[in-house]
């Protein structure tokens, strides 16, 4: 079993299974909001195809979940809207 | 510059693309795959290496056959690269793939498209909702994951597919709350005609009449004839509401699974500007091909259900065949080898298709699922409605490029995937002309994402 | 000259916005296109209207344009999407700041000042986002940028409600004057009328050649790209100076990425192959001057068919080999700006045998002529692309 988190709740998954069956297996419903209407979503295809199963994972946003492999100690979240730019990212590139 | 060279390159590891590198390999050519997924098996035969034998059971003996198909595949020698989404096929033979975070190229004289096909859109009021899902979906989730619903599903739609994962479920021990069939009496008539190619595929025809009585049996409730089909709920959905005969139903239920066919994915022939047709029958867009899969564009061919649906099995045959094809333009065998050697692959293939025209009347989906009402959302991505679309034909838009460079429909995330169909039926009877006249999205690469970092390269 | 008939071969920008003006003249106008209206350069193009940067010549024009952008609705019913974002041309180096400098200068001599040099940290004011190595740029308050295709859309609906007809799926192919009439023809189909407009992009050499104007245009792809949505960090259009960019984030949050990157074109198939090897460069650009977009995926490469001019600007003007024929084509690039003024001084020539602003140097025999004589080749600021 791989522990990893979904908003900060702990969640488990098999090894081997994809980010977006783990979710789901773990009773997740939303996994984004959609940056026009900001109506809710979740996975429709599992293929690839569909690109609702968008979350941002390891602070890294836009990923599709169903094609993702969960690895321990992930940090999963919901997508919010327009993907997050990280804004420390940002900052970083500024200090130097 | 290209990283590396083979003789033949193959687009996914399906059937189609196991056997072709089998076949191509045996003759001696260099061969690579390449696949999106870590393991061989395409969708229909997902995750069939890892596979535990309690799963492999359940899932059923048309599931297992790919299991000494893909053992074949990892013993005949061709490259296998895995984790690999190619974003773009050229005619000059270069495949463009990201693997690992970076992108990479490989140059081949021969390419082999096998990327299979797709769940065919289906736009009914409240689609969109977390929880519905396709039934292809839930299959992937039971063969990669042995993930199921945990409370009672609902099934919906017709086709083969949606019966087999009823059947997969039962055996599961999964409660399906009921499966809505909007097969009619009408699709019964219609499919008689062609009751003689059943018939013929009369194997085919039992397993199917002895899947149905399992899930009777099992006491899983059948609604035939359904219509007007919604998903209903808010944040997620919480029923199906449909009719039959004028009557209104609705079954709470918290997961729906939809299917009404599969379609060609033609996303890498659109994009090589390959001539297709549209195919009424299949009511889909296919590649124009010869009878090895060959392209209008020289070099490339298609094999397994890219060309058309007909299945794994006669997948497996054409990918044999469209390698015998590439290796005889390749001069590595002659025209005579060929032609023996495709002989009895071409009459099995033969045998395999003639349950087609039966299936494909039968299992017609219906007008009101492919061509939906105004307020029904058509472009998920870009939560465009079938009204909005029909508004942009009045101020103009006689095909799918205007209606996206109106729009935005198309222009999302999925480059059509998912509206691409609709999008040209529709304005096809908006115009009330045939859907070959309309034509499809023009399709760009990357055929699959790739971030700008990967694109640029190495600072 | 009121009330006569013209033919305006070519349903893009320049063609509408002819058709546009010439039928607001009085003039009963037909418009041939060969696909559909704004399939090409003007369609899919990186939608800068952009006075910014723009060779000598252009400028009166592309000034003059720019007030018809931002009074559009007037125009033509909608604003197209024009957003007054203003457009930032930044500096990499101290030896690029100076370039910069020196044309700002150049352009105050000639009385031009719309073209304003900033300093770092003014660049940095505009667009926080940046990375820190620019030393400075040109800001060009008032330019932006719009939708293409939804521009040459409303050009086309504006021209039918004033009464022009539009044929789509209609490619001429030749072009004949006889007994005071020109007479144009497409398959099976003769269209005839007193005057001509060749607005065919990049198909125009093939008519202005008919016609015996011998143009040395050539026909090419352009290369552009257009990302996933990102939340808003950037709001002008902005160029670079030492290397090809254009870049603008739209509404919705998703980045158009151009910047001159040609590729090959297809004529007779109508098309432009992309290359997406070569556009790395481009995304190197981007990743270079904006760090955080390194993940920022990549949703559709295209290519657009363009016209291009040796010297990098048009042919605006009527023709010298035969009557009653006026040219707008070879915009090179950036013709997008042009098209509200391009329409306008068609309409003049054609209504008025004159233009109001002046087109010398955009005469379709200024390759003809020698070296010597033509004056307003001299400006070495040369176009560049949206």
């Amino acid at each position: 079993m791989v522990s990893f988190t979904f908003d900060g709740n702990p969640l488990k998954a098999p090894a081997g299974c994809t980010v977006a069956a783990a979710l789901l297996a773990g009773g997740v419903s939303t996994f984004r909001t959609t940056p026009v209407s900001g109506m809710p979503r979740a996975p429709y295809c599992m293929m690839g195809a569909c690109f609702d199963c968008l979350v941002e994972i390891d602070g890294v946003p836009n990923r599709q979940s169903c094609l993702i492999t969960v690895e321990t100690g992930m940090q999963v979240r919901t997508q919010r809207g327009l993907r997050s730019l990280a804004a420390q990212d940002r900052e970083t590139q500024h200090a130097k | 510059m290209p990283n590396d060279r083979f003789d033949i390159a193959i687009v996914g590891a399906g059937p189609a693309g196991m056997s072709a590198a089998i076949a191509a390999s045996r003759h001696g050519a260099s061969v690579v795959v390449l696949d999106e997924q870590r393991g061989p098996g395409g969708q229909i035969y997902r995750a069939i290496t890892s596979a535990p034998a309690r799963r492999r059971d359940m899932l059923g003996p048309d599931y297992a056959a790919g299991q000494p198909l893909a053992e074949s595949f990892r013993a005949c020698g061709a490259r296998h690269i895995t984790d690999a989404a190619v974003w773009q096929v050229t005619p000059e033979g270069a495949v463009h793939y990201l693997h690992q975070g970076a992108t990479s190229t490989l140059q081949a004289d021969r390419i082999v498209l096998c990327s299979g096909a797709m769940e065919r859109p289906f736009p009914i009021p409240g689609w969109t909702l977390p929880g519905v899902l396709t039934a292809g979906a839930a299959q992937i989730l039971l063969k990669s994951a042995d993930v199921v619903p945990t409370e009672p599903v609902v099934l919906a739609g017709c086709g083969p597919l949606l019966y087999l994962l009823g059947w997969q479920y039962v055996r599961a021990g999964v409660p399906i709350r009921a499966l809505v069939d909007t097969t009619s009496m009408q699709d019964y008539r219609r499919a008689l005609p062609h009751l003689g190619g059943a018939l013929a595929g009369w194997r085919y025809l039992k397993k199917g009449l002895a899947l149905m009585r399992v899930l009777k049996r099992a006491g899983v409730p059948f609604h035939t004839g359904a219509q007007d089909l919604a998903a209903e709920g808010s944040d997620a959905v919480t029923a199906l509401s449909f009719t039959v005969g004028g009557q209104q139903h609705r079954i709470a239920t918290s997961t729906l699974l939809l299917h009404h066919g599969v379609v060609p994915n033609t996303q890498f022939t659109w994009s090589l500007r390959a001539d297709h047709h549209w195919d009424d029958a299949q009511l889909c867009w296919q590649p124009d091909a010869d009878a090895w899969g060959a392209l209008s564009i020289p070099g490339i061919s298609v094999a397994g259900d890219g060309l058309g649906i007909g299945g794994a099995l006669a997948a497996a045959l054409q990918g044999e065949l469209s390698a015998l094809g590439a290796l005889h333009s390749l001069g590595r065998i002659t025209m005579t080898e060929r032609d023996r050697l495709a002989a009895p692959l071409q009459s099995e293939l033969r045998r395999q298709l003639r349950i087609r025209p039966f299936l494909d009347a039968l299992y017609r989906p219906k007008k009101a699922n492919r061509v939906p009402a105004d307020d029904v959302i058509v472009c998920r991505c870009e939560e465009v409605t079938a009204g909005a679309i029909r508004q942009f034909v009045e101020l103009g838009c006689h095909g799918p490029n205007q209606a996206k460079a109106f729009g935005r429909c198309g222009m999302g995330p999925c480059q059509g995937r998912q509206c691409g169909l609709t999008v040209s039926e529709l304005i096809a009877d908006a115009r009330g002309v045939s859907p070959a006249e309309v034509g499809y999205f023009r399709i760009r690469p990357p055929i699959k994402p790739i971030s700008l970092g990967e694109l640029a390269g190495p600072a | 000259m009121q009330g006569s008939d013209v033919i305006v071969i070519g349903g893009g920008l320049h063609g509408m916005s002819s058709a546009l003006q010439l039928a607001r003249r009085g003039c009963k106008v037909v418009v041939l296109e060969a696909q559909s209206c704004g399939r090409h350069a003007s369609g899919v193009n990186a939608g800068g209207v952009r006075t910014l940067g723009r060779h000598l010549a252009e400028i009166p024009l592309a000034l003059a344009s720019r007030t018809m952008w931002h009074h559009l609705a007037e125009l033509v019913g909608e604003d197209a999407g024009f957003v007054a974002s203003g457009q930032l041309k930044v500096a990499e180096t101290g030896a690029e700041l100076e370039t910069l400098r020196e044309r700002v200068q150049l352009l105050q001599s000639h009385g031009f000042t719309h073209e304003e040099l900033v300093d770092a940290q003014q660049v940095r004011e505009l667009v926080p986002a940046i990375a820190p190595h620019i030393t400075g740029g040109i800001w060009v308050q008032g330019d932006g940028h719009a939708l293409p295709y939804r521009t040459v859309t409303a050009f086309r609906l504006a021209a039918q409600r004033a009464g022009a007809v539009v044929h789509e799926d209609m490619p001429v192919e030749r072009i004949d004057y006889r007994a005071g009439r020109w007479n144009v023809t497409s398959g099976a189909h003769c269209f005839t009328a007193s005057h001509l407009v060749n607005a065919a992009g990049a198909w125009a050499g093939n008519f202005a050649a008919q016609a015996g104007d011998v143009v040395p245009v050539e026909a090419g792809g352009l290369m552009l790209m257009i990302t996933h949505r990102a939340p808003p960090f950037v709001t002008p259009v902005l160029g670079a100076t030492g290397r090809a960019l254009s870049f603008k984030q739209f509404a919705n949050g998703t980045v158009l990425i151009g910047g001159g990157l040609r590729c090959p074109a297809d004529l007779q198939a109508r098309h432009g192959e992309v290359d997406m090897p070569r556009l790395a460069s481009s995304a190197r650009t981007v990743v270079d001057l904006f760090p955080h977009l390194q993940a920022l995926g990549v949703n559709r490469a295209w290519a657009g068919v363009e016209a291009f001019m040796p010297d990098g600007i048009p042919v605006l003007g009527a023709s010298r080999a035969a009557p009653n024929l006026v040219h707008a084509f070879g915009f090179s690039a950036h013709g997008f700006e042009l098209g509200p003024i391009g329409g306008q001084i068609v309409a003049e020539l054609i209504t008025e045998g004159r233009s109001s602003l002046p087109i010398d140097a955009f005469a379709v025999d200024r390759f003809a002529r020698p070296a010597s004589s033509s004056a307003s080749s001299a400006s070495p600021a040369r176009s560049l692309p949206d």
